[in-house]
């Protein structure tokens, strides 16, 4: 072991001289930090290797000479225990981007640690706005969604056709917190009120007593501020204590392609929900869903964040190759990646601001009724689209230390 | 239990010359460690390793299982990261929603570790004043109970940020001397840390106090005949066991910059228990290399995933059924000598 | 009258419910270990791994054999008790004669393994397990809507604990057992297997667990993790209740339960902690537990 560990140490320090030394240094190591076996791992986890592995393949760099390896952890939904990977990533085993990370806790905490060590950190699954917001930083890019593009699509709607009265179930942490937050602005802004929440745990199988809570709330909407199987397990539970039959609306404020599936179309036929990438919308994304959904151990064709993942990495490698080397050094990279113009085949054209967002449009789709599913995956309608500048959080109103006012 | 007495040796002054010579090679060993291996995972080895020590303190010398220790560990882990980033203390009592509410800012990371200390202290006062009301089995339940209300409560209070924990926790200067964000700063402050609380534990268990506590482990109600008042000796162990556990925790958290539920979780609890029961519970250096090799199987094995629990409860199951000493017991059983 | 301080009765009533289902649960576990440590002296720390097997065994049966949940509600129980009989043949007969605190340290081990196995092939979400179709739908009670499933949890479970009691208080060889556990030697020397009745003891209180797992698998969903806190919990219900008495193991279970719904409605913030607050109480009061013998 310690001699292992010793030999490590000699290979980076040695990595490191070679790094300063040599112009040419075009290796690349990036590291998919994901939770790879519970309840988020059907919407990133080990797609978003495929999907990044796709995404190297695609950038031809290979072909030019670079040296570029993915590697996979899994966090456990344990800020804690993201924290160590991404530590020992870095320190120890040279990985020089860390991919994806859903959950807003562990994302937030990879988020500081990459800025300390001057990586880069390219997350698509972690939802929380804060990553653009007062915690952002010169080396993160957050490409695919967030609190404030869900809140100001699906809750806007929600509100306008007539559910003013909210009760959030809110899943209690980074994520839940910043989503409940964000919707209950949306929601008072548009002269809607809120009855109350509740706050449950992360990973909940047994939703009855929550959902009794916000049954005797009275609220028109019961609104999801949880996400993979928490929303799945709500959503069923809801119909069995017969509360979509008495009459209130369930809003799931974040849904997956993967939670639909899970549910089934009878049980989540008519839902309304926020997205920015689904593998049915035109040929260049059915292509590219036919051939993840060829790796993908499941089946199932891409999650936008899955889709984010790839379309992060496709930029990354094109901003290593404008710079002709890896320059071991995340805020120049980053830098490139906002100064360059983005165009990939899934989000179409588009641009990283200042704050570190990529913005482009998101979409409001309702799923659709078993009777209109045509074949497999069929299933979701687009009911409107939000343009790229109005989708997500105006720079105007940015917490964030590295927008100039 | 039985185990704990296994080597049944009173130290004599031969015995503890050899515990000092292997102390001395273990300062030595840990001083020059980081040249060649991980820094960071030296640290929290050696905060495992004084956690384990610290409970040890009680199976081994009290006879005392307590299933819940990781309540110490992970709340003093809480204290010292909110000191050290915030330095707030709110005591809205609730469902009144009134109390006082002091503003300290961030403190030296030296006197947040105290605290912590403090904390776990006072906390295991309380709980030990609960759990030594049973024996046996029902006192390893008991802790296990409070442990899990310790981490609901830890889930639930809004200081500890539930899920997410604590995170970005400042290193700042060790009283005012030495900067901890340099890595061997670090290093040499917890070796410090960890070397002032493992002779601590020694000197205790080697002084007329241990000698009394001996013998409540090997026969209670004769040393209630003999007119010691054998309950406040179980509580003043459990006491001191819990504030060392609070320092290692303490510690733990300016270390990997953060404090979580895993730190107060059942888990770690057993997981302790797991690391004391490898080393050989009862002797002096057995916790320190069973914290050292479930640490090191745990980060070399981490991309096999729940493969690590089931070799941890592989080694629980083969340490009751095979070699209940320990690995250090064994050693030590070898060489006819105590370690 | 209840309106008046700010409760709604639809919400008092339909807690109270929940909690009376969560209640079973506690009651057919803690039932189960109680069983089990007047037998062995053991506590059986690996009861709520065995409980998350029984659900996955009737997962298992329903996608991979096709066999229902009304067959698995009776097989699965077997099929872990069996395995329950093995573990005390192989395991726990070795530690005889040592510390039972070795017992709990063995059985926690074991739970690790197999809670570390069934995560590794199965992750740590939850694997859906529908409701038998003649259970489907529910009952409007004027309160809330009471799905027929969680009514039949509650009904069958106390039917399940009251059998029990009847088994082991009642009948003859509930008397040898109750014998066995006073005096093994004078039980032997009229002639009864001892170490037999044992084996089938713990093979009958890890059924019981599973069965609680076949219980649960529709309502809590299938998953790896669905045993390893809740036990916790058990834990503290054996503590108030004392491990000495069959019916106060029921009793306090269903009484705990209930208690965790009125705080939902009360004081949502303390249900996770109210069961280990008044396990601090009794403690102080009646450090033998509410039902407990002195020790």
């Amino acid at each position: 072991m310690k001699s292992t560990m010793a030999r490590l140490a000699l290979i980076s320090a040695a990595a490191l001289v070679a790094g300063a030394a040599l112009a040419q240094d075009k290796s690349v190591k990036l590291g998919n930090l994901n939770d790879m076996s519970s309840l988020y791992a059907d919407v990133g986890g080990p797609g978003s290797t495929i999907a990044a592995q796709l995404a190297i393949e695609d950038s031809g760099l290979v072909a030019k000479g670079w040296k570029i390896d993915v590697v996979g952890g899994d966090h456990q939904n344990k800020p804690d225990v993201g924290s160590n990977i991404t530590r020992q990533w870095y320190d120890v085993d040279n990985v020089d981007v860390i991919l994806d990370t859903p959950n807003s806790g562990v994302a937030l905490a990879v988020n500081q640690i990459t800025k300390d060590k001057n990586k880069v950190f390219l997350n698509s699954g972690a939802a929380s706005s804060d990553l653009t917001g007062k915690a952002c930083t010169p080396n993160t890019v957050h490409w695919t969604y967030d609190t404030y593009a869900l809140a100001n699509t699906t809750g806007k709607a929600i509100v306008k056709n007539g559910g003013d009265s909210w009760y959030f179930l809110t899943a209690d942490y980074a994520f839940g917190h910043a989503l409940e937050r964000d919707t209950e602005a949306v929601v008072l802004a548009n002269g809607g009120k809120v009855n109350g929440k509740v706050r449950h745990p992360l990973n909940t199988a047994d939703f009855s007593s929550f959902l009794l809570q916000a049954q005797s709330s009275k609220a028109k909407v019961i609104g999801l501020a949880n996400a993979g199987g928490d929303t799945t397990n709500a959503i069923k539970q809801a119909s069995e204590f017969g509360i979509t039959s008495g009459g209130q609306k369930l809003a799931a404020l974040l849904l997956f392609s993967s939670d639909v599936h899970a549910l089934g179309l009878n049980v989540a036929q008519g839902l309304t929900f926020t997205e920015s990438f689904y593998w049915d919308q035109n040929d260049a994304t059915r292509a590219f869903s036919k051939r993840f959904q060829a790796r993908n151990k499941n089946g199932q064709p891409p999650t936008m964040v899955q889709a984010g993942t790839y379309a992060a990495v496709l930029h990354y490698l094109k901003a290593m190759e404008a710079l002709g080397a890896n320059p071991r050094d995340g805020a120049k990279v980053v830098a490139k990646m906002k100064e360059m113009p983005t165009d990939d085949p899934l989000f179409g054209k588009g641009s990283i601001r200042a704050d570190g967002r990529k913005i482009h449009p998101v979409y409001l789709f309702e799923v659709k009724k078993p009777s209109e599913s045509k074949y497999a995956f069929d299933y979701y309608k687009q009911v409107a689209m939000v343009p790229a500048d109005e989708a997500f959080r105006p720079l105007a109103q940015s917490e964030c230390p590295l927008v100039k006012k | 239990m039985s185990a704990a007495t296994q080597t049944g040796l009173i130290p004599t002054g031969a015995v503890r010359h050899n515990e000092m010579s292997v102390f001395f090679a273990m300062a030595a060993l840990l001083a020059l460690a980081p040249f060649g291996i991980y820094p960071f995972f030296l640290m929290q080895a050696m905060c495992f390793a004084l956690f384990a020590c610290a409970f040890n303190l009680l199976i081994g010398y009290v006879g005392l299982l307590s299933f819940g220790h990781a309540m110490f560990f992970g709340f003093a882990g809480y204290i010292a990261a909110h000191f050290a980033k915030l330095g707030t203390i709110d005591f809205t009592i609730p469902l009144i929603g009134i109390g006082p509410h002091i503003n300290l800012g961030p403190i030296n990371p030296a006197w947040a570790i105290l605290l912590a200390v403090i904390a776990s202290a006072i906390l295991g006062l309380l709980t030990g004043a609960l759990a030594i009301r049973r024996q046996g089995i029902y006192f390893a339940m008991i802790t296990l109970a409070l442990s899990q209300m310790i981490y609901f409560f830890c889930l639930q209070a809004p200081f500890t940020h539930g899920e997410d924990g604590i995170q970005s926790v400042p290193q700042g200067r060790f009283l005012g001397l030495f900067d901890l964000s340099h890595q061997m700063t670090m290093y040499y402050v917890v070796l410090a840390i960890f070397l002032f609380g493992f002779f601590a534990i020694y000197r205790t268990i080697n002084s007329p106090f241990g000698e009394i506590l001996k013998a409540i482990r090997e026969n209670e109600p004769r040393a209630i005949s003999l007119g010691y008042k054998v309950d406040r000796y179980k509580l003043a162990a459990f006491v001191l066991s819990a504030a060392l556990a609070g320092l290692a925790g303490g510690t733990k958290a300016l270390v990997s910059q953060n404090a979580s539920l895993t730190d107060v979780h059942w888990s770690m609890s057993g997981e302790v228990v797991l690391m004391t029961l490898l080393g050989g519970m009862g002797t002096v250096f057995g916790p320190v290399i069973g914290a050292v090799v479930i640490v090191a199987m745990q980060n070399y094995l981490a991309q096999y995933g729940q493969w690590v629990t089931v070799i941890q409860g592989i080694i629980f199951v083969a340490c009751v059924l095979l070699f209940r000493k320990g690995i250090i017991g064994e050693i030590a059983a070898k060489l006819k000598t105590a370690l | 009258m209840l309106d008046l301080i700010g409760i709604s009765s639809q919400a008092l009533f339909g807690q109270l419910l929940l909690g009376l289902i969560n209640g079973s649960f506690y009651a057919l576990l803690s039932l189960g270990l109680a069983v089990i440590f007047g037998m062995l002296n053991i506590v059986n720390f690996a009861h709520g791994a065995l409980y998350m097997t029984g659900a996955f065994c009737a997962w298992f049966m329903l996608n991979g054999l096709g066999i229902n949940y009304w067959f698995a509600l009776v097989l699965a129980p077997l099929v872990v008790g069996a395995f329950g009989v093995l573990i005390d043949r192989l395991m726990l007969q070795r530690l005889a004669g040592l510390d039972h605190l070795y017992g709990l340290l063995l059985t926690f081990g074991l739970a690790l393994i197999i809670q570390g196995l069934f995560q590794n092939q199965f992750g740590s979400s939850g694997l859906p397990y529908a409701i038998p179709p003649q259970l489907t739908g529910g009952q409007h009670l004027g309160f809330m809507f009471l799905p027929n499933y969680r009514a039949w949890v509650i009904v069958f479970s106390l039917v399940v604990c009251l059998a029990t009691w009847f088994a082991i208080e009642k009948t003859r060889l509930g008397a040898y057992l109750r014998a066995a556990t006073e005096n093994p030697a004078m039980v032997r020397a009229f002639g009864i297997n001892v170490p037999l009745m044992v084996t089938l003891t713990y093979g009958f209180g890890v059924a019981l667990a599973a069965l609680a797992g076949v219980l649960a698998a529709p309502i809590n969903q299938v998953r790896p993790q669905m045993g390893a806190d809740f036990i916790i919990v058990v834990f503290a219900v054996v503590v108030i209740g004392g491990m000495g008495s069959i019916m106060g193991s029921i009793v306090t279970g269903f009484m705990l339960g209930l208690i965790e719904g009125l705080t939902k409605v009360f004081y949502p913030e303390a249900s996770n902690t109210v069961v280990f607050v008044i396990m601090a109480i009794v403690l102080l009061i009646k450090p033998n537990g509410l039902f407990g013998r002195a020790t």
